[in-house]
């Protein structure tokens, strides 16, 4: 695993701005706590990456950032996350406008049973857009920094079902592109694609690092040492670890990371 | 016996790999076989009964248009019925094929959006208590008898038309009320479940682009679900178009072309279940009814066949 990372180049020079701080966030589902406590910033322009075993609240967490877990019944959350100064955790934030300023990406590629071109226009009629020379421009512009525009562009109109996995899982990242968000959630984006569809969506991830703050739940620690700046490990909803991924990857200061990044356990 | 059993089982060891595995005579009437026997012949009976029926209903229902010469064209364009005419017979069954089609028609213009939008409800709005209370709900309309359907469209109904809207209150409008209340259910739970089948990340994909539940349900869920809900439209439909006796209690049956909503009207099943006693059997009158029926059968094909069609048709 160290080997993998020789070409990795630390990007820590640059003090970047905070763009979401959590502070003292607990979530429930019921009576059940998945997430104890947590606090911890995400900087602008950069890659954080929420590793640990599966049920440790990595994904519940990531699902509170843009208000997903509403739909869950029972779901609640406590502490607060401010973005922009906000706590997007209150009552009074309109949802649909927070997500479309935080995009969500998920693990299945969840393309809608329409064209190509109308999965990326779908959302943008929703805000209003209708201007069809507007939509073109949008739909080419984020489909090309997708990397999707070259292999599609001569079958916009076909359904998106007609895909392969790993283009309905750009195309995907392409209409939340689409919207024009700050922040991108990537729920293990990359877990369900072939090795080669993998490395094109996590090339794809580190591009638009440049344009957006992007967070990562992965499973796949390779993933999470190769593209991430930050690295944060949840264990049974706490954060145990939230550091530089170089340092997390080759001298955790706690134990249980170690432990689990070297594969003793989870 | 155990002893018999032990030496089997000790000789059974004994002989060679290929008389105790392969397939032969002495092991093939054991279970296996006679299960697949006993649904083999469920399903013969099932397709053989079918089969009997559409044969039965066809050679009495061409006999009419064979044997007593009366003209098909007549039969679908005419608008006289007068069989038992014993000079001058006319066998015009256009008026209660109109009757027939306009009232199924209608209630699906009722029950479609009612059934459509119920669905939503159970599965998109209020998923634990609106499904609490709307299931049974629509449980007991299913469980309610046609007859008491009929009873209450005539005791209620009728007169409430007659008083407001004017007419006799046996009308077309009566007919698609109950058949509309009728057919609900059906509706309902097809869409219910054509909903509540659209993968859950398909909502999540839409309500993480900001949409609202509104835009998710009518840009995403209904067009994802279209076929399946054309489906529950066309099923429903096909009920009504076969319900006989709670429309032609309230109905009018007469056999004039209705020219209004409000006119009494008639249906191929209201005719049929109503002239079946007066007729003798082989008579020409009784032999027209035969090809009401077929022409019944015939339409409940098509519907089958539109259903197929909708439900193999791919989602784009």
């Amino acid at each position: 695993m160290v080997t993998e990372m020789k070409d990795y180049t630390p990007n820590i020079e640059v003090q970047k701005e905070n763009i979401l701080n959590v502070n003292n966030l607990e979530i429930f589902y019921g009576e059940k706590r998945a997430v104890n406590g947590i606090s911890m910033d995400i900087e602008e322009n950069t890659i954080t990456a929420l590793i640990g075993p599966s049920g440790c609240g990595k994904s519940t967490f990531l699902r509170s950032i843009n208000r997903m877990n509403d739909l869950i019944p029972g779901a609640f959350a406590k502490g607060e996350i401010i973005y922009e100064g906000l706590n997007i955790l209150s009552n009074n934030i309109n949802v649909g406008a927070l997500r479309k300023e935080i995009g969500m990406v998920f693990q299945k590629p969840n393309p809608f049973p329409k064209s190509i071109y109308e999965n990326i226009t779908h959302a943008l009629k929703f805000s209003g857009l209708k201007k069809k020379s507007q939509l073109n421009e949008i739909v080419e512009e984020s489909l090309t920094k997708a990397a999707l525009w070259d292999e599609v562009k001569d079958r916009l109109h076909e359904s998106a079902l007609s895909l392969s996995g790993g283009q309905q899982q750009r195309l995907c990242i392409a209409r939340t592109i689409a919207m024009k968000p700050t922040v991108m959630l990537l729920d293990e984006p990359s877990s369900a694609l072939d090795p080669i569809s993998n490395a094109k969506v996590e090339e794809l991830i580190v591009e638009l690092k440049n344009d957006y703050s992007i967070v990562i739940v992965t499973h796949n620690m390779q993933q999470a040492s190769r593209i991430s700046d930050k690295t944060a490990f949840f264990l049974n909803g706490d954060l145990v670890e939230f550091d530089q991924t170089e340092k997390i990857f080759t001298n955790p200061s706690v134990k249980k990371t170690e432990e689990y990044i070297s594969g003793r356990f989870g | 016996m155990t002893y018999f059993r032990g030496v089997i089982f000790f000789m059974e060891k004994l002989v060679p790999a290929k008389e105790r595995l392969l397939k032969s005579q002495k092991n093939w009437m054991n279970g296996e076989v006679r299960g697949k026997i006993i649904v083999f012949i469920c399903a013969i009976i099932m397709i053989s009964a079918t089969i009997a029926i559409t044969i039965f209903l066809g050679t009495k229902g061409l006999q009419s248009f064979i044997k007593n010469g009366v003209s098909l064209i007549e039969f679908l364009t005419g608008k006289q019925w007068n069989p038992s005419d014993q000079a001058k017979p006319q066998y015009g069954a256009l008026p209660f094929i109109f009757g027939s089609f306009t009232v199924t028609f209608l209630a699906a213009l009722i029950a479609a959006p009612l059934g459509i939008g119920g669905a939503i409800f159970m599965t998109e709005i209020a998923p634990s208590w609106g499904r609490k209370i709307l299931q049974p709900v629509i449980e007991l309309l299913v469980g309610i008898p046609s007859v008491v359907y009929g009873f209450i469209g005539l005791t209620v109904l009728v007169p409430f038309i007659r008083v407001h809207f004017g007419g006799l209150g046996f009308s077309l409008l009566s007919g698609m009320i109950v058949l509309s209340i009728m057919i609900l259910p059906t509706i309902t739970t097809i869409a219910t479940d054509a909903m509540s089948s659209l993968p859950k990340t398909l909502r999540e994909g839409s309500y993480a682009l900001g949409a609202t539940r509104w835009q998710t349900i009518r840009k995403v869920l209904i067009p994802a679900a279209i076929p399946s809900l054309l489906t529950a439209i066309v099923l429903g439909m096909a009920r009504a178009f076969g319900e006989a006796l709670a429309v032609q209690m309230v109905i009018g049956n007469v056999k004039t072309m209705p020219h209004s909503i409000l006119d009494a009207s008639g249906t191929l099943t209201t005719i049929i279940t109503l002239n079946m006693g007066y007729t003798t059997f082989g008579s020409p009158e009784n032999n027209i009814l035969w090809s009401m029926g077929l022409l019944l059968l015939i339409m409940s094909f098509a519907f089958i066949l539109l259903i197929r069609y909708l439900s193999s048709r791919r989602k784009i």
